[in-house]
């Protein structure tokens, strides 16, 4: 995020910048910083994922102001805010839509970086980075989803939480630890309140990172090549803010439809029944940006050992378990899995029609995560996740070696390639 | 910003151009406007804590040289039944006498009955009844001392006990607020 060579007019932004070089690194950030001047709307979900953090952290600060963190009044304070704090309406529903908003963009983004190669060197570190802000999203968001402490909130905590469980022999005391007592309580309540509000801040400090990893090398871009002088970029304000902006006011567009029109639409109904401990609702369902991972913890219905004997490595809640964590960690490996030197999808014809089939998993996955485990589901669901870890595991690193890439082009502003004859 | 600027509007300064920065801003403003006030009016008292601006008290139960103290909007609301010698204390003192001139009368609804915010005006404390140099109320913060009818008479305060809006329902009970 180093800042520019930008110098201010007035005498005072001179004075300023000579002590505090806060202009130069505005502009570095946003002004002529350089970007390829090819950039599709793919791209402006980066700046969309920023303004989604911030109208999350904005309105949770809001909805902190007004809310409970006490098993006794948590349910109650959340309705307080639904119906006598002044547009408290506005600002829950704005910050539990605001959840999924923020996930679709994320999710967006994420496999706009896979199509285009984004992870390939030099931006390895830059792509770690997102996939520990994609951890701590998950984590925060769902210790937000306890805090109205309705039926969902306090079964999916259960739930989740006894996950960890399933650890060989301090799994017990994980949970124990975890919960704060023998189940989940006032303790657990208090503590997620507390994380929930702490993490987010902790997104902010790896985005922060994110983004300094990112200037240093600058944006891929949908043809994957290097940058090769100025006649390949533009300066980033106006064409990119320009861009950007219209960017957020069609998001701002999807997000009002469902905050004004459909608010309760990706929630679930159940939620609105106060948490009780001794009933659980008859079919338990995590968010929807949860369901491809949830069908991943549940692929795994056998234990794993030597057959025909008692023998157990791995029980199948452990395996489940595992998978699951691993779906996301392999990302932290992807840039060495894929041995391909080509970025982009475009000129990769077969990793084009694979990276499709893996779109195609994750919604098969989400699908299974969302309905009960019964009939041929299990099986599929199966399938599927195998076939994310053949994706990665298997289907990248041989990809990359045997695939025989397209020609690429001279450069950004050049992108027609000259005929070989 | 572009030679189009003036593109047949030679005889005219204003270009389609300007219209479109003007109402651009404009627009930004008001979404921006509009985005910004929820955030601010979410702090103004709730819709329930509104519902809770008036106190109901019913005064049957309280004796003459007895005062009581209840609970309006969060402050303490004192509400003592004076004596006859308490009443003529109040109404004897030169207005000269008095920081912040007002007579008995214009105090209380009922000669019987003073009612008053028990909040110093000074600071914010709650003074404390039948103490002080006046037989009123004294404030242990910083020593204001208050006559029968709440007035300051010594001390940093600038004012008298405030009296709040409020009215006899019955001659027993009284709604303030």
């Amino acid at each position: 995020m180093a800042g520019s060579n930008y110098q201010p007019k007035s005498k005072l932004g001179q004075w300023i910048e000579y002590r505090l070089p806060i202009f130069s690194l505005i502009d570095g950030l946003f002004g002529s910083y350089p970007t390829p001047k090819n950039l599709n709307y793919w791209w402006s979900f980066g700046s969309l994922a920023g303004i989604a953090l911030v109208v999350q952290i904005i309105t949770g600060i809001v909805l902190a102001m007004h809310y409970t963190p006490d098993t006794s009044l948590a349910f109650a304070s959340t309705e307080h805010i639904m119906r006598n704090v002044n547009y408290g309406w506005l600002m829950r529903y704005v910050h539990a839509n605001g959840a999924s908003m923020f996930f679709i963009i994320v999710y967006v983004h994420i496999f706009r970086g896979l199509y285009y190669g984004s992870y390939k060197s030099p931006r390895e570190i830059l792509w770690m980075l997102g996939v520990v802000i994609l951890l701590l999203m998950m984590a925060t968001a769902f210790m937000g989803y306890v805090l109205p402490w309705g039926q969902m909130s306090f079964w999916g905590a259960t739930v989740i939480t006894n996950l960890f469980g399933a650890v060989p022999v301090v799994g017990d005391s994980i949970v124990a630890w975890l919960w704060g007592g023998f189940s989940v309580d006032n303790a657990t309540l208090h503590r997620f309140f507390s994380l929930h509000y702490l993490l987010p801040f902790v997104i902010v400090g790896v985005v922060i990172m994110h983004i300094w990893a990112l200037h240093q090398h600058g944006s891929n871009n949908p043809l994957g090549i290097d940058v090769k002088g100025p006649q390949d970029t533009v300066p980033f304000t106006p064409y990119y803010t320009a861009k950007d902006l219209y960017g957020f006011a069609v998001f701002f567009l999807v997000f009002a439809y469902f905050v004004f029109y459909n608010p309760n639409f990706l929630g679930h109904p159940d939620n609105y029944i106060p948490a009780n401990p001794l009933v659980t609702p008859a079919h338990i369902v995590p968010e929807w940006y949860y369901l491809p991972f949830y069908a991943i913890l549940r692929a795994i219905t056998f234990d794993i050992g030597i057959p025909g004997t008692d023998i157990v490595f791995i029980t199948a809640k452990f395996a489940g378990v595992i998978l699951m964590f691993a779906s996301i960690l392999i990302l932290l490996v992807l840039p060495w899995l894929d041995t391909s030197k080509v970025r982009s999808a475009k000129f990769r014809p077969i990793y084009k029609q694979l990276y499709w089939l893996l779109v195609i998993d994750v919604f098969v996955l989400g699908y299974v995560g969302a309905k009960p485990p019964e009939g041929i589901l299990p099986t599929v669901g199966l399938i599927a996740t195998a076939y994310y870890f053949i994706h990665f595991l298997v289907i990248m690193p041989i990809l990359g070696k045997k695939e025989k890439p397209l020609p690429l082009p001279e450069s950004i502003a050049n992108p027609v390639v000259k005929s070989a004859e | 910003m572009s030679n189009n600027d003036n593109d047949g509007n030679k005889d005219d300064d204003v270009t389609r151009r300007d219209f479109i920065h003007v109402a651009g801003a404009g627009l930004g403003v008001i979404a921006v406007g509009s985005a910004v006030w929820p955030l601010v009016d979410q702090m103004n008292p709730s819709k329930d804590v509104l519902a809770l601006s008036t106190t109901e008290v019913d005064l049957s139960q309280i004796e003459v040289g007895q005062s009581v103290t209840v609970v309006w909007r969060g402050k303490p609301v004192f509400i003592r039944r004076r004596t006859a010698q308490e009443i003529a204390e109040a109404r004897s003192v030169p207005m000269d006498e008095l920081p912040d001139p007002q007579t008995d009368e214009e105090r209380v609804q009922k000669t019987e009955w003073l009612i008053m915010v028990g909040v110093c005006t000074h600071l914010g404390c709650v003074p404390l009844g039948l103490q002080g140099d006046f037989g009123g109320w004294f404030c242990p913060c910083h020593g204001s001392h208050y006559d029968t009818s709440g007035r300051i008479r010594k001390g940093p305060a600038p004012e008298n006990l405030i009296v709040p809006e409020y009215a006899f329902v019955t001659d027993t009970k009284i709604i303030v607020g």
